[in-house]
C-alpha cells in the first residue's frame, strides 16, 4: 500500500457548479517520472494545485505515504515543503536574488541554519547551470535561467516529489531546450516527478508513465511507447495527431 | 524696504530663534513618531484585511476574520472622515468624561489622533500594496511550504513596501504641515510659535517668512530622503557575476544583460558549458 509516494483517489474539484475534475484517480511511485498530457481546459493544472494543496480538493483524498493531506491530519507547510512544484510563470521572489531564492525556504521552513542552507542552495544552483548567477535578482535574468532558478529552488528542499505545470510553455524556443535538459537529468538520476507538458518528445523519451486527460478526467495512462505509439482511446488519437 | 524686512526677520530670529527652533522640534517628533506608529497601525489592518478566507475554513476563524474586517472599515471611514481638529477636541475634552483625566497630556493626545489618521490613511495603502503584488510570488512561498505569516514577512511585505513608500512620504509631508491643528488643544509646534511670537511684538509678515522658510526645510528635506530610500528599495540594477567552481577572477560589478553589457564576455569564460541559452539584449555577435 505505502509503497506508492503519492495516491489519488477519486478526487473530484467543482468550480462552483463547474466539475473540473472527475474522479480522478492515480498513483506515484518512488522514481516515476510521470507525463500529465491533454488538451487545454481539460484540468491538468487544476490536478497539479490539488496534489500540492493550492487548491482545495471538494471531495476525494489524497495520500501521501498513505496518509490523506486533504483532512489537516498532517501539516499543510510541511507537506508542501516536501512537495515541490515549478511553475509556468516561475514564481522566483522578485525581491531576493538567485541565491537567497534557495535558501529562504530551507532556512525559514526547515529551518536549516543559513550557512548549510547555503551550501545546499549552491550544490543545486550549480546542478542547474546558474551558479556564475547567483548574485543576480530574477529580473536581471532571462526566462530559462528563471525556471532553472525556479528548479533549483525546489530542489533545495530536497522534496520527495517535484511537480511541474508547464515548465517550458512560457519561454522562448531556443529556451525550452535548456529547462528540458536540466529536467531530464533529474529523471535519470531517480527524482520522482509528475510533469503536465505540451513536449510530447519529452512525456515519450523521458517519463515512464503518461496520463492523457480530457475534460477533467485520466481518459488513458500507461506506457509512454505505448500511448504516444499506438494509442488505444479514439480521443488520445486524435489529440496526439495534432503534435504530428 | 526689502532691507527693512531682512532687517526685521534677523532681529526677530536672534530674539526667539530658540523659540521657533523648539517648535521645530516638536513638529518633527509629532510628525515623525506619528507617522511611524500610523504605519505599524497601517500596517497591521492591511495584514489582517488581506489574510485569506476560505470555505473551507472553520467558522470560528471566518467570525473573526469577518469582524475585523467590519472594525478596520469603520475605523477607516471615521477617522478619513472626519476633520483632524475635531477629533484632537473630541478626545482630549471628551475622554475624560468616560474615564477621568487620563488624558491630561497634550503630548498624549496629540500624538495619539495624528497617528490614528495616519494608521487610517495608511491601513487602505497597504492593502492596496499588498493586492498590487503578482499572486504568483504568494504560490512560489506557500509551494516551499511557507505559512501566511511567512509569505508576508519576507515575500510581499518587502515588495509591497516599494509600492507603499511614496504614500509614507505623503503622509509624513501632510504630518509635518497638519500638526499645527494641534494649537487647538494647546500644543505647541512651528506654527504655534508664529501666533505667539507675532501676537506679541506684530511683526506678522517677517514672522510668516520664518514659518514659510522652515516648512519647506522640513518637507524639502524629507522629500529627498524619501528618493535616495525608494532607489535603496528598488534594488541595484546590476550584479556581481560569481566565479564557477574556482576563483578564475575576482569578479567586478557587470551590468545586467538587459543593458548589453560586459557581460558577454564573462559567460563566454565560464558559463559557456553551463549555459546554452540566449539573454534578451545580448549583443548578435555572441549568439554565434
Ligand atoms: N480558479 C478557477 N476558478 C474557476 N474556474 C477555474 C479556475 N481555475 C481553472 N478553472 C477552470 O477549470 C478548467 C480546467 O483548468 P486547468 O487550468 O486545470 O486546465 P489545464 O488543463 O491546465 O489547461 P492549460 O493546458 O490551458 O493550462 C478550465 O475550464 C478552467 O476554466
Ligand atoms: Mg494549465
Amino acid at each position: 500500500m505505502s509503497e506508492h509516494i503519492l495516491e489519488v483517489r477519486h478526487l473530484s474539484k467543482f468550480f462552483g457548479k463547474n466539475e473540473v475534475l472527475k474522479d480522478i484517480d492515480f498513483n506515484v511511485s518512488q522514481g516515476d517520472v510521470t507525463s500529465i498530457i491533454g488538451a487545454s481546459g481539460s484540468g491538468k493544472s487544476t490536478l497539479l494545485r490539488c496534489i500540492n494543496l493550492l487548491e482545495t480538493p471538494s471531495s476525494g483524498e489524497i495520500l501521501f505515504h498513505g496518509k490523506d493531506v486533504t483532512g489537516g491530519g498532517i501539516s499543510q507547510s510541511a507537506y508542501r515543503a516536501k512537495v515541490g512544484m515549478v511553475f509556468q510563470s516561475f514564481n522566483l521572489f522578485n525581491n531576493m536574488s538567485v541565491l537567497d531564492n534557495c535558501i529562504i525556504g530551507q532556512q525559514r521552513v526547515l529551518k536549516i541554519p543559513k550557512e548549510e542552507a547555503k551550501e545546499t542552495a549552491l550544490y543545486f544552483l550549480g546542478k542547474v547551470g546558474m551558479t556564475p548567477y547567483i548574485n543576480a535578482l530574477p529580473r536581471q535574468i532571462s526566462g530559462g535561467q528563471k525556471q532553472r532558478v525556479a528548479i533549483a529552488r525546489a530542489l533545495s528542499m530536497k522534496p520527495e516529489i517535484l511537480l511541474f505545470d508547464e515548465p517550458t510553455s512560457a519561454l522562448d524556443p531556443e529556451m525550452v531546450g535548456e529547462v528540458l535538459a536540466v529536467m531530464k537529468t533529474l529523471a535519470e538520476e531517480g527524482m520522482t516527478m509528475l510533469v503536465v507538458t505540451h513536449e510530447m518528445g519529452f512525456a515519450r523519451d523521458v517519463s515512464s508513465h503518461v496520463v492523457y486527460m480530457a475534460d477533467g478526467v485520466i481518459a488513458e495512462e500507461g506506457d509512454p511507447k505505448e500511448i504516444m505509439v499506438d494509442p488505444k482511446n479514439p480521443r488520445t488519437r486524435e489529440f496526439l495527431s495534432r503534435f504530428l | 524696504m526689502f532691507s527693512q524686512l531682512i532687517a526685521d526677520v534677523v532681529t526677530l530670529w536672534g530674539k526667539y530663534g530658540k523659540i521657533y527652533l523648539n517648535g521645530i522640534k516638536n513638529t518633527l517628533i509629532l510628525a515623525i513618531t506619528a507617522t511611524a506608529i500610523g504605519c505599524l497601525i497601517g500596517f497591521i489592518c492591511g495584514i489582517l484585511q488581506t489574510i485569506p478566507v476560505s470555505k473551507t475554513d472553520n467558522i470560528f476563524k471566518r467570525l473573526f476574520l469577518g469582524l475585523v474586517r467590519v472594525i478596520i472599515r469603520v475605523y477607516v471611514e471615521v477617522f478619513r472622515g472626519t476633520p483632524m481638529i475635531l477629533q484632537a477636541v473630541f478626545i482630549y475634552y471628551g475622554v475624560p468624561y468616560f474615564f477621568g483625566h487620563v488624558f491630561k497630556s497634550i503630548w498624549a493626545v496629540s500624538l495619539i489622533v495624528v497617528s490614528i489618521n495616519t494608521g487610517a490613511y495608511m491601513a487602505e495603502s497597504v492593502r492596496g500594496g499588498i493586492l498590487s503584488i503578482d499572486p504568483g510570488q504568494t504560490e512560489g512561498a506557500k509551494a516551499i511550504g511557507m505559512n501566511h505569516f511567512q509569505t508576508m514577512l519576507y515575500v510581499i511585505l518587502p515588495q509591497a513596501l516599494r509600492n507603499i513608500m511614496p504614500q509614507i512620504g505623503n503622509n509624513y509631508i501632510i504630518n509635518v504641515k497638519d500638526t499645527s491643528v494641534m494649537f487647538i488643544i494647546g500644543f505647541s509646534d512651528f506654527f504655534s510659535i508664529h501666533k505667539m511670537v507675532s501676537g506679541a511684538i506684530y511683526k506678522y509678515f517677517p514672522s510668516a517668512l520664518i514659518e514659510m522658510i522652515g516648512y519647506l526645510t522640513l518637507t524639502l528635506v524629507a522629500s529627498f530622503l524619501l528618493r535616495w530610500v525608494e532607489k535603496k528599495l528598488a534594488g541595484s540594477d546590476s550584479y556581481e557575476l560569481a566565479a564557477g567552481d574556482q576563483l578564475v577572477m575576482a569578479a567586478g560589478t557587470y551590468n545586467s544583460p538587459a543593458k548589453g553589457s560586459p557581460f558577454d564576455e564573462q559567460s563566454k569564460e565560464f558559463g559557456k558549458e553551463l549555459y546554452k541559452g540566449v539573454d534578451e539584449g545580448k549583443e548578435d555577435g555572441a549568439n554565434e
